[in-house]
């Protein structure tokens, strides 16, 4: 019987995307894990992928259309089969959730049924068909679940993703209602690139659950209530430090004179935030709605300019890699990134956000908070002033960094700690060793 | 009549066929089930319904005859007639056969009384009738019993019988053979023993309910011999010499040889599929290796667009509950709907001779060769305030988990009424709780089911009450 191919949910927060290029023609052999179509996400151009073998019967959608996710693109069977009528009816076209509440860019709409039926024949078919090595095919459905939503999972699946740190939140279930079963899981598992599951793995092992779920004080609910009245949904304020730079800049020149390896002033700061946060959980956090999810993993998105927009590719377990690492990282990420190459994990679950916009000559900003994330830090451009050091007059390196906090979760004092820490950080890099 | 049209034909109104023929008429299709004889089929009228009320009288025989001194009641001689029992049981039969023609009609759903033959992937015939059937034909024609004439036990229905006809005997036979020692011979077992006859229950496979966990197998073994009932296991049936009045069966035991003579032999080694006769060759409907009809096991549709087969036809476990699930699926793969895929991991087994055995998921020796590191918990009825108290003390509740994570791998329970204790663990191996789950929902005291909490604690080596 013939199978279909449809318009798969390629990003969390993905509802329709457009076929760019079909790379199989009808009547083309095709294997399990060919690339049959590109098709541009919401966010990326990505690879649709064949889940079972046979001939490409019917290209049912032209190249250059757009469609939503669970339409029907194309048929694979047996050479001469027929398709269309003798078959179920194509999925029907669905448009964007318009009941799901408000989300932020990390996370997706409301699931509808649509959805998540298209998504429950994926993680059956990619179960029969074995794991494949394309990235895309490999993928474990991504969640499309609201901020905050309830994860539905079995006691089971909950204590296998604890076990083996994986994030349920990020992750669809297979079960009725999309619970999240054992199957999911070990697919998850199986399918996640292999940086991402072994240092997620290595951080459940060392420091136990990903995060920390802790729930709304009254006072903490009646501050956020009182907030979101006051300044919009996301009740923000901005906290500003200069840091003098005197020394990293020592530190770094020294590092790049060994010739071994490259890395900028914004991978330091990415760096020195990454173990700052270590000692502030409240700033590692997400704003859940009904509770607040301190994370112990600490995921650094860093905003990167591409063509006509802005996408903040993830630096995972940023805390336990080398400036080395991160510097390669970085350029790796914003790389594909403006070739619009990433895949949905790639740029999404971050815990914290950094936006540098020194490059541009820019002094000092405030940065726009990327919901469900609690913090944000802008970074200004590193300039010689003159400023009085123990009396005198001296002209040193100095740069403005800008917090953004969300006050339901970060208030005044909690900010300005974590950007003592951060500013001591970058003042005293050995700090970053200790 | 002579054409009539329906959206879906079942054939078959066994408990695959009509349950999938309600829940399709619940769907707003239009319904036809053709059956062959009564309403129900095997499970209602020669299977499972009539043997529970046999061994409701069994049981009953042997709490009053072994029991009832003790529990302060005084009886004069205990007698027992099969034949009584026996009517009971078509009363029992019969009633639930009504009650399946009851909910047809409650649905609209017409009933044709006849054999159908597939004369096209559309359309079946009924006698001089052709039916049509606009979206689906669905096959539940089910299985029947089988003799093995190979060895000279071809079924004659007087001294070679099957459960078909052990199921309107008049009386018990003074003794008898059975063949296989699954639920079947197992339960027919109990049955005529408590009714007087000398059973020899008779197994080729190492053990009597050679696919239960081999505790739950030593289990029945023992509490058999005790009562009196010769249970051979490992043996072969090599010969059989049949007269017209009973028959001498060789069996070889090792190396050596044995004979057995018994008024009757009993067949329960296995069950035949209905799949003959019913056109399937005509319109290309493909069988297995082992001669069932393939499905596709996510829409269960057979090789032929527009065909479908559920139940004992489609492929093993031949249990009714197995059936009914893939009834219910059928009928919404069929109105268009998406059904959560079916769990044939979870299907529960059940032997209802006393002590029952029941058990979900995998023996200890299925995960031992799965290479899993697991832990076993036990807890057995003698240490069950509730089971000393009603005289329920055989037996024990057995769960295996996977050592890690705590999942329940296999769940095994022998008890009286290990049939109604084995669904909290069904539900609980469906929904993926752990050991730790089953041992947090509170049982209540005094039950039986409190040893299933306990035998989840001991499995995480903290059991209470041993």
């Amino acid at each position: 019987m013939a199978t279909k191919v449809v318009m798969e949910a390629l990003s969390p927060t993905m509802e329709e995307g457009r076929l760019v290029a079909w790379k199989k023609h009808e009547g083309d052999a095709v294997a399990s894990g060919d690339v049959l179509a590109e098709v541009e996400t919401d966010k990326a151009v990505m690879e649709i992928v064949a889940r079972t073998g046979g001939t490409l019967l019917k290209q049912v959608v032209p190249e250059g259309s757009t469609v939503p996710v669970a339409a029907l693109l194309a048929w694979i069977g047996n050479p001469g089969e027929s398709v269309g009528d003798a078959g179920a009816a194509p999925v029907p076209a669905q448009g964007p959730a318009s009941t799901g509440p408000a989300s932020g860019p990390a996370r997706g709409p409301a699931p509808t049924e649509k959805e998540s039926t298209a998504v429950q024949v994926q993680a059956k078919e990619s179960a029969s068909t074995g794991t494949e090595s394309t990235p895309v095919q490999t993928q474990a459905p991504a969640a499309t679940r609201a901020p905050g939503e309830r994860v539905k999972a079995s006691p089971l699946a909950r204590r296998m993703a604890a076990d083996r740190g994986v994030d349920l939140a990020a992750i669809a279930g297979s079960g009725p209602d999309g619970r999240i079963v054992k199957r999911d899981v070990e697919e998850a598992v199986a399918g996640a690139p292999a940086g991402v599951t072994s240092g997620a793995a290595a951080a459940a092992t060392e420091t136990g659950p990903a995060f920390t779920d802790v729930p709304l004080s009254p006072m903490r609910k009646t501050i956020a209530k009182r907030l979101v009245q006051s300044i919009g949904p996301i009740p923000t304020f901005y906290l500003t430090t200069e840091v003098d730079m005197e020394r990293a800049h020592e530190a770094r020149e020294a590092l790049l004179a060994t010739g071994d390896g490259k890395f900028s002033f914004n991978d330091l700061i990415v760096r020195a935030a990454a173990s700052a946060l270590r000692q502030h959980p409240w700033v590692n956090a997400w704003w859940m709605d009904d509770r607040v999810r301190q994370w112990r993993d600490i995921h650094v998105g860093v905003a990167v300019a591409v063509e006509d927009g802005l996408i903040t590719p993830v630096v995972r377990h940023a805390d336990r890699k080398t400036l080395r690492e991160i510097g390669a990282e970085v350029r790796e990420l914003a790389g594909r990134a403006r070739e619009k190459r990433l895949a949905p994990e790639e740029y999404t679950g971050a815990t914290f956000s950094v936006s540098n916009l020194g490059m541009f000559g820019i002094d000092e900003f405030t940065a726009v908070i990327n919901p469900p994330e609690a913090a944000i830090l802008a970074v200004g451009r590193i300039e010689p002033k003159p400023v009085v050091v123990d009396g005198v007059v001296v002209v040193r390196r100095r740069l403005r960094l800008t917090l953004s906090c969300d006050h339901r979760v970060v208030d005044g004092a909690t900010g300005a700690a974590f950007l003592k820490t951060l500013a001591g950080m970058l003042e005293n890099p050995l700090a970053l060793v200790w | 009549m002579a054409q009539q049209s329906f959206d879906v034909v079942f054939v078959g109104g066994g408990p695959a066929g009509y349950p999938g023929a309600i829940r399709a008429a619940q769907l707003g299709l239009s319904v036809a089930v053709v059956e062959k004889e009564k309403l129900g089929g095997v499970c209602v009228n020669i299977g499972c319904i009539p043997t529970k009320a046999l061994l409701y009288s069994a049981s009953m025989a042997r709490v009053v005859r072994d029991e009832a001194k003790a529990l302060g009641i005084t009886t004069g001689d205990v007698t027992v007639d099969y034949g009584v029992a026996m009517r009971r049981s078509r009363q029992v039969a019969d009633q639930n056969s009504k009650g399946v023609g009851f909910l047809m009609k409650k649905h609209k759903i017409a009933v044709i009384s006849g054999t159908a033959t597939l004369a096209s992937s559309k359309t079946v015939k009924v006698g001089g009738d052709t039916i049509t059937a606009k979206k689906a034909i669905v096959l539940a024609t089910g299985s029947r019993s089988k003799g093995i004439p190979a060895i000279g036990l071809g079924i004659n229905r007087t001294t070679v019988i099957t459960s078909d006809e052990a199921l309107f005997l008049e009386q018990a036979p003074a003794s008898l053979a059975i063949v296989g020692a699954g639920a079947v011979g197992t339960e027919f077992a109990d049955i005529f023993h408590a009714f007087g006859t000398k059973v020899t229950l008779i197994e080729a496979l190492p053990r009597i309910l050679p696919l239960e966990d081999a505790e739950s197998s030593d289990a029945v073994t023992k509490s058999f011999r005790k009562r009196g009932i010769d249970v051979l296991a490992g043996v072969k049936v090599v010969k059989a010499d049949v007269s017209d009045r009973g028959v001498t069966l060789t069996l070889e035991v090792g190396g050596a040889t044995k004979t057995v003579m018994a008024d009757k032999v009993l067949m329960a080694a296995g069950r035949a599929v209905n799949t003959d006769g019913i056109g399937l060759e005509a319109v290309g409907v493909k069988l297995t290796d082992r001669g069932f009809i393939r499905i596709d096991p996510t829409t269960l549709a057979t090789s032929v667009p527009g065909i479908y087969a559920i139940g004992d036809v489609a492929g093993p476990p031949m249990l009714a509950h197995k059936g009914t699930r893939e009834g219910v699926h059928v009928a919404e793969v069929i109105a268009g709907q998406s059904p959560h895929a079916i769990d044939y991991t979870n299907v529960p087994s059940v032997t209802y001779c006393q002590p029952e055995v029941a058990s979900v998921g995998l023996t200890e020796e299925q995960v031992k060769a799965a290479g899993t590191k697991y832990t076993v918990g036990r807890f057995p009825f003698s240490a069950n305030g509730r089971a000393r108290a009603t005289m329920d003390t055989d037996g024990f509740v057995k769960i295996i988990r996977d050592a890690k994570y705590g999942e329940i791998l296999g769940a095994h329970i022998v008890s009286g009424h290990a049939s109604e204790m084995i669904g909290e663990l069904v539900m609980a191996r469906t929904n993926e709780l752990t050991v730790d789950e089953v041992d947090f929902a509170i049982h209540a005291h005094p039950t039986l089911s409190e040893a299933i909490g306990e035998a989840a604690l001991d499995s995480l080596g903290r059991v209470l009450h041993i």
